[in-house]
């Protein structure tokens, strides 16, 4: 399984903030669990085109990232703390 | 070091003497604290709302106060900040750097808050007239933070 969180406008929009997804074979990089997601509706693949950001295991990461079973992978927008 | 949210008041003196408490050795401390201003630039606004990513904001400022301990040499450093709703006027970040000299203290202070405001999952809402906007990333955040990343 692969759990994804999202955060502020992606939630908002996707109206999940959490799901556990089964990880098929081959899907092993953010950008391929990218794909898999905006399959899911009109509404992620919005945010997914929309400059997202992510996380894997609470750490930036970037489309490239490296994704296993069990990983945490969160989607957010640009930050604006401070 | 310590780096913390809190959906309370923040507790600026307190902090301050925390800081004090471990930074030995230090000559000079800079604190820094934010404040909720109570217009945007279509006008007044009634607070804030802060969204965070339980434990991984609290670990990127960790990890941002350890990055500005190494390029710094700084003695302690902490970062509390604010989430949920926060009113008009209020603290919403502070920021404390410890060095053995002002100017390390001061820059570093200015690294800490430009980087954090690029890289630490928290995302702002404006209460207007009972309806709230995300706040968008300014272009100025992101300049200011690669000044510092094109730096090293």
């Amino acid at each position: 399984m692969i759990n994804i969180k999202t955060f502020a406008q992606v939630r908002e929009i996707t109206g999940e903030d959490s799901l556990a997804l089964p990880l098929p074979d081959g899907c092993s990089t953010v950008s391929q669990l990218k794909s898999m997601l905006a399959a899911r509706s009109a509404n992620w693949q919005q945010v997914l085109a929309d400059g997202v950001l992510c996380a894997v295991n609470q750490e930036l990461g970037d489309d490239d990232s490296q994704i296993k079973d069990n990983d945490e992978v969160a989607f957010f927008p640009p930050v604006t703390g401070g | 070091m310590f780096a913390e949210v809190t959906d309370a008041a923040l507790d600026e003196q307190a902090y301050n003497t925390r800081l004090k408490a471990k930074a030995t050795n230090a000559g000079a401390i800079v604190t820094f604290t934010g404040l909720v201003r109570d217009y945007n630039n279509e006008g007044g606004i009634d607070g804030i709302s802060l969204e965070h990513y339980p434990g991984m904001t609290e670990a990127a400022m960790m990890k941002l106060l350890e990055q500005a301990k190494m390029q710094f040499d700084l003695r302690s450093a902490g970062i509390v900040h604010r989430y949920g709703f926060v009113g008009n006027h209020e603290p919403i970040v502070w920021v404390g750097c410890a060095a053995s000299h002002r100017k390390a203290a001061f820059e570093a202070a200015e690294f800490v808050m430009d980087m954090l405001k690029k890289s630490v999952p928290l995302w702002k809402k404006e209460h207007q007239d009972g309806d709230a906007t995300w706040v968008a990333a300014k272009a100025s955040d992101e300049e200011a933070a690669m000044k510092w990343l094109n730096q090293k």
